[in-house]
């Protein structure tokens, strides 16, 4: 093991090299560019025996490396925003398909008005294609992920594509020490992809093919049910994985002193470290807070939430995004998650960090107080400029 | 009348779902004597994504693997470079796309999949429409052509717009082997994939179909009105290698096209006029393409470019 100050974004590289990848391809957009370049420089200096594919669009980075895994290669692509949603076609396919391909998503916020900016909006609008989301908290967190989604995607019963996220700048641009495992110890958590459910060249078949209404519901339900493994393997991947590293990161839904909380915030990706802090700091304060990071979005942690209310009355979700025309999308899957379980504690909204505004320890300890005082489960913007910010010009 | 001389295995299977007469299907079949059975083929949605029948059947005997209408170029990318870093020796990655899927939607990945000189045979099968999903204009209908978006109405006399010529932005690119090809020389196509699948880098085919429900015609008139538009200057047949034109048809004097135009219900509604300013559109790029020969036929062969994926 080498400890080395690493970006999100090379955290993310040094992963992939570490994984083998055979194929890659990749378009550039900002955040997403240095993972891409890094992995230019492996390829190029034999670091990492790869074909790099230069495509001239996020919509044929992602088909080319759908084609190529169809063919039995594992495969790696990197993208952010408007990219991600371009290629929203192709995430039916990679998905439908099987292809246990993983990308790295660096959230970024989505144009109009154009904004860098960190925000969730690109992989919730992505949320329903049939890919796996994880949302990591720390560059570390996300190499290990990376490894991890691989040989989760991988899994027989589960062959299904996997999206590993990070907060731009927070984590694509922010250093920060990472333990980088040793190649021998991944080759052995990690061993090369095996041939399934293939096109094997010289052989008759087609992979995609169509259907009628006679079919196409069982090809549906299939997709349905490798998602659902994906709560009993996850935990048997990532103990290999600690017995191997030493690392864990918690699973679907890691919890952070919510043991006999009066409430509990559930926070995505970077922010939770900012509210890792708040709790502490209400804690010592003699306020009873606890925290969830919702670490893994699809499939939805459904179970570990219900045993998670079964402790709490009031929950507070934060959400990156807005779902227009409904609140955000963290909480209200949390909501419909509860409500059909034993145990239904009061689920408040809140949304913070859009387009890469900053979430602070204030906001945090805002949202704690509007949790612990009167109830109310209608969404607030919890972070709005302080003046009034006029938008209409 | 000569005998045929076509390897006699076949790779397409009967019971396939392609209407009688369908220019698409004969396509397939004589090129994948020419590609031959260790061969990997992208399929956009197109005719052919229908006519190889639905699943768990197939009429193909080779693998096949689907992708949207708009990415076959980058699918043969991915293909290409898992080929080749999984090592699998003497594979043959082609797409077979539609004029759609290539001229029009598919430009992008293709014009990408030429520039980045993969090695693989783009085949862009050309029944000058959206004919699977019901007869509607795309970039590479025929000028004056009725289609349901294009009708024959009011002030409207069907397509106002030229022909797309894919032939010409695809050389743009300088692709290792381009060629157009005609099911009614079964011979000259079969030879033509031949000579695509021994080339290395971006290969390109431009095959005629005729249809016969988009085109309007008879069914048993396929191979007929393909010969025409071949012997009419029409629709020439000739290949680019390394810059070098050579036609592989070639006629001292062209036919008229009244012939052509007069089968085909799509043109139903044209003057004698309009006829003869096509067959002057004809004339004009036939002696184009001859003077194209002569040129590049003294010009010294480009060195070659190195490949990648």
């Amino acid at each position: 093991m080498t400890r080395e100050v690493l970006s999100g974004n090379h955290a993310q590289s040094h992963a992939v090299r570490l994984a083998r990848a055979q194929v890659i391809s990749a378009y550039p957009i900002t955040p997403q560019t240095t993972i891409v370049e890094k992995l230019a420089e492996f390829v190029a200096t034999g670091a990492l025996e790869a074909q790099l594919i230069e495509v001239e669009s996020e919509h044929s980075a992602l088909q080319a490396v759908v084609s190529a895994s169809a063919l039995g290669a594992r495969t790696y692509t990197a993208t952010s925003s408007q990219g991600l949603l371009l290629m929203h076609e192709l995430l039916h396919w990679a998905a439908g398909l099987r292809a246990p391909i993983v990308m790295g998503v660096v959230n970024r916020a989505v144009a109009p008005p154009w904004n860098i900016g960190a925000d969730h909006t690109d992989t919730m609008s992505q949320r329903d294609t049939g890919w796996i989301q994880f949302y990591p908290e720390s560059n570390q967190e996300v190499l290990d992920t990376v490894l991890v989604a691989y040989r989760l995607a991988e899994t027989a019963e589960v062959r299904l594509p996997v999206m590993v996220s990070e907060d731009a700048f927070y984590l694509s641009h922010t250093v920060e020490p990472v333990d980088v495992p040793e190649p021998e110890i991944v080759d052995r958590f990690l061993p090369p992809r095996t041939g399934h459910a293939i096109l094997v060249p010289g052989t008759v078949g087609r992979l995609g093919s169509f259907t009628g209404p006679d079919r196409y519901v069982e090809f549906r339900r299939e997709l349905a049910r490798a998602s659902a493994q994906v709560p009993r393997v996850l935990p048997e991947v990532e103990e290999e994985y600690r017995r191997l590293t030493g690392r864990s990161h918690g699973g679907a839904l890691p919890t952070y002193r919510a043991e006999g909380a009066d409430a509990v915030l559930v926070t995505m990706g970077t922010m939770t470290t900012t509210a890792r802090t708040v709790v502490d700091e209400l804690r010592a304060a003699g306020q009873r807070v606890g925290l969830a990071k919702l670490r893994l979005f699809r499939p939805f942690p459904d179970t570990e939430l219900r045993r998670l209310a079964a402790t709490v009355d009031r929950l507070g979700v934060v959400d990156r995004s807005y779902t227009f025309g409904a609140s955000g999308a963290a909480a209200t899957e949390v909501q419909a998650a509860l409500y059909r379980g034993p145990h239904r504690p009061l689920v408040a909204g809140f949304l913070a960090g859009v387009g890469g505004r900053d979430v602070t320890p204030a906001h945090i300890r805002r949202m704690f107080a509007e949790l612990l005082g009167p109830a109310d489960p209608e969404p607030r913007w919890a972070d709005l400029a302080p003046l009034e910010v006029d938008v209409h010009g | 009348m000569a005998k045929l001389t076509l390897p006699a295995e076949e790779w397409m299977y009967r019971g396939h779902a392609a209407c009688p007469g369908c220019g698409p299907a004969l396509a397939m079949r004589l090129l994948l004597k020419g590609l031959g059975p260790r061969t990997i083929l992208a399929i956009p949605a197109c005719c052919w994504t229908v006519i190889a029948t639905p699943f768990p059947t197939t009429a193909l005997a080779v693998a096949v693997l689907d992708n949207p209408i708009e990415s076959t170029g980058a699918s043969l990318a991915g293909l290409r470079a898992a080929a080749d870093a999984l090592g699998l020796a003497d594979v043959t990655v082609a797409g077979f796309a539609g004029d759609g899927g290539t001229a029009d939607i598919g430009l992008q990945a293709l014009s990408g999949m030429l520039e980045r000189r993969t090695d693989a045979i783009f085949v862009m099968y050309d029944n000058e429409g959206y004919m699977n999903t019901g007869v509607q204009r795309s970039g590479a209908t025929p000028q004056g052509a009725w289609t349901t978006t294009t009708p024959v109405a009011g002030t409207r006399r069907g397509k106002r717009e030229p022909k797309k010529e894919i032939m010409e932005v695809v050389l743009a690119h300088h692709p290792s082997y381009a060629a157009t090809a005609n099911p009614a020389f079964p011979e000259d196509l079969v030879r033509k994939a031949e000579r695509a699948r021994a080339a290395r880098g971006p290969r390109f085919l431009h095959i005629l179909a005729p249809c016969p429900p988009g085109w309007r015609f008879s069914s048993e008139e396929t191979i007929a009105l393909g010969r025409l538009a071949t012997e009419t200057g029409l629709f020439p047949l000739y290949e680019v290698e390394d810059g070098v034109y050579r036609i592989t048809r070639p006629y001292g004097t062209l036919k008229p096209v009244d012939e052509y135009v007069r089968a085909q219900g799509r043109f139903r509604h044209w003057t004698d006029a309009e006829i003869r300013e096509l067959g002057a559109q004809a004339r004009a790029g036939w002696e184009r393409l001859c003077r194209r020969e002569r040129e590049t036929a003294a010009v010294a062969r480009p060195p070659p470019i190195p490949l990648t994926a």
